[in-house]
């Protein structure tokens, strides 16, 4: 072994005068270690980073069950014949090359006093610094009639892979003239425009496939993201198709019968083709094993994304209560570069830079017809705030429209490269 | 520091005299109805063959005098044998009079003797040349980068350390191999232009929102420290 800096500051004493560095070490190990759990936008970002940018000085696992990752965004453009669903996926391999340890197990419990991760495997996983990127689950009875025993019948498909699939299934399958329901989440939820874009997609399929056929949405929410431009996108499109309920018409009065197969919309019963049921949101449960979160989502320091419970805890992406923040691929993408340029800092001394966070979401209306939605964020006291931002606009050029489309598919490939490397 | 201080402020007069060239940046669209000049000889785009002239794919940073298969002039090969590259700026001097760069060229040519026109032929043929940058401005398209950007701020030396934190927040988009689709590589371009397009991007000279929201919150010096990391980055 040769004597590095590294191997100097992690002795003793010495650690406690490397430029403000903790060096904390787990016992009887050398390097620092990081436990990631979650392999999407937001953990694989932050092991990939960490790993990389520190140069092999820090221990990296990703705990992650799936042995592929399926994005869930562009999920809706598979749904709208775009896409294959093998677009979407992706293999952990890349980062198991990157010098990762790539764990595919559940995570099951977490010991913030002890600093280990535990799987439902078996293993203990020892942590100087934790990473939660969970992403989200369902808030139990959200949805009159609807639990998770009924999504195989009522799909959310709002994770991607099998349920996307499942999903589409149904929508092939569906009889000429018949409806197509969507049951739309109150906020926060992972992916504003996501329910309206998928919309958009069933309508592009359904028009060229079931013209006869009928969507109706029951929402809770008296309005959405990107509204103006999905809804001048639906009648310009898809004229005749698309029935919004919000909640002033009682869209937030809902219950399903997933044996029957109806839809109750403020006591009057509709008889539906598929339902595609998105319930309310919270954080992916291990933060709540961690005991991280407050009601149902982690709230960060904005500075770090570390945990406001415990400063060796981080949370990404969509299970932290983000500020002004959405939840999105982007912007766990965005809040990993962060919080690996913070954990590296913590555990080797290196350079900490102020954070920066942006976003963008793309959504496509109907072939070369995108709409994009973005803005930046910096680190308050209180919460990630929002600096500036812009939408697309209401009537703009079919070229511009497709000029947007185009830069989501170079953006699915930017991301899918950041996060997974090549 | 003097030194340098000089350099800059030649490249700054350099780039002043060249920026008579056109008054617009190359419209492709415009430069595909001009390309018709070039089709009874050149080929482009898919499965693209030589014909009287070469094929004139990837044209851009190519050395002269390198496609496959095509006989090229004694003059051209001599050029090609001192160093001369295809980039924006020579290949511009090209079509304006090809005589005047190479003297006994076989391209029977008159010459294009309006600068725009020539700016819309170059942007046209750049769509079918992808590496190392693939913005419109940067070399080796880049005509005269025409900008009044204050000497002072493309001086600054950026530190490529923070640079390469503040890019990761570029690289969700804009990929790490340089490709091309739907949003331009980024990688390899050269630091000044990379400094200037960004300010215009800032100041709202450069027409994209995403673009002008990221480059509206970057200092001058992280601005140069993007520009110091992107130049290098393989």
């Amino acid at each position: 072994m040769t004597l590095n800096r590294r191997v100097f500051i992690g002795t003793g004493a010495a650690a406690t005068f490397t430029l403000g560095a903790p060096a904390l070490r787990a016992a009887g190990h050398g390097k620092p270690r990081v436990v990631v759990i979650g392999g999407g936008a937001g953990g694989a970002t932050a092991a990939r980073y960490i790993a990389k940018d520190s140069k092999g000085e820090i221990d990296v696992t990703l705990v992650e069950p799936s042995r592929m990752y399926y994005t869930c965004f562009f999920s809706n453009l598979y749904l709208g014949g775009f896409k294959e669903i093998g677009d979407l996926g992706h293999s952990y391999g890349p980062l198991a090359a990157q010098g990762i340890n790539v764990v595919h197990d559940w995570a099951t419990g977490v010991d913030r006093a002890a600093k280990t991760v535990s799987l439902a495997g078996g293993a203990v996983l020892p942590y100087d610094k934790l990473i939660l990127s969970p992403g989200i689950d369902f808030v139990e009875g959200a949805v009159a009639g609807w639990d998770v025993s009924a999504q195989n019948t009522m799909p959310h498909a709002f994770k991607g892979g099998s349920q996307t699939e499942l999903l589409k299934a149904q929508l092939v399958r569906m009889p000429q003239g018949g409806t197509f329901a969507m049951v739309a989440p109150p906020n926060p939820f992972r992916c504003p425009p996501g329910p309206y874009e998928r919309v958009s997609m069933v309508a592009h399929y359904l028009k060229a496939n079931n013209p006869t056929a009928k969507i109706i949405i029951a929402d809770p929410k008296d309005k959405f993201s990107k509204q103006s431009l999905f809804q001048e996108g639906w009648a310009d499109r898809y004229a005749g198709m698309v029935d919004w309920i919000g909640s002033d018409f009682g869209g937030g009065n809902v219950s399903v019968d997933p044996a029957a197969m109806t839809l109750t919309i403020d006591g009057e019963e509709t008889k539906v083709n598929v339902c595609n049921v998105i319930p309310a949101m919270k954080a992916g449960r291990i933060a709540q094993i961690a005991g991280v979160t407050e009601g149902d989502w982690a709230p960060i320091n904005a500075a770090d994304m570390a945990s406001r419970a415990d400063a060796d805890v981080y949370v990404l992406g969509d299970a932290a209560e983000q500020g002004d923040m959405p939840k999105s691929g982007f912007a766990a993408n965005s809040q990993a570069k962060v919080c690996a340029n913070a954990v590296r800092g913590a555990l080797t001394g290196s350079k900490v830079f102020p954070a920066k966070f942006s976003n963008t979401c793309w959504s496509l209306i109907d072939t070369d017809n995108g709409v994009k939605v973005g803005a930046t964020y910096e680190a308050t006291p209180d919460k990630i705030a929002k600096v500036d931002g812009f939408i697309s606009a209401t009537g703009e050029s079919a070229e511009l429209r497709k000029a947007t489309y185009e830069e989501s598919e170079g953006w699915y490939k930017g991301i899918t490269g950041d996060m997974f490397g090549a | 520091m003097m030194r340098g201080r000089l350099v800059t402020l030649l490249l700054a007069a350099t780039l002043v005299a060249g920026a008579g060239l056109a008054s617009e940046p190359g419209d492709p669209e415009r430069g595909a109805a001009v390309f018709g000049q070039c089709k009874t000889c050149h080929q482009i785009g898919d499965g693209a063959k030589n014909r009287i002239g070469p094929q004139l794919n990837g044209v851009f940073d190519r050395k002269a005098g390198a496609v496959d298969g095509f006989r090229y002039s004694k003059s051209l090969k001599r050029a090609a044998a001192d160093g001369l590259v295809w980039s924006a700026k020579t290949l511009d001097a090209y079509i304006e009079n090809p005589k005047a760069l190479v003297s006994k060229t076989r391209m029977n040519f008159r010459g294009m003797k309006d600068p725009q026109e020539r700016a819309d032929l170059l942007a046209y043929l750049r769509r079918f040349s992808d590496d190392p940058a693939n913005i419109p401005e940067a070399s080796p398209t880049a005509t005269g980068t025409d900008h009044d950007l204050d000497p002072a701020i493309l001086a600054l030396q950026g530190d490529p350390e923070y640079g390469e934190y503040l890019a990761s927040e570029c690289l969700t988009c804009h990929q790490t191999s340089g490709a091309n689709d739907g949003i331009p590589g980024i990688t390899r371009w050269p630091a000044e232009d990379f400094v200037v397009a960004m300010h215009a991007y800032k100041k709202k000279l450069r027409p994209h929102p995403v673009m002008q929201m990221m480059a509206g919150r970057l200092s001058d010096e992280e601005i140069a420290a993007l520009a110091a990391y992107f130049k290098d980055l393989e």
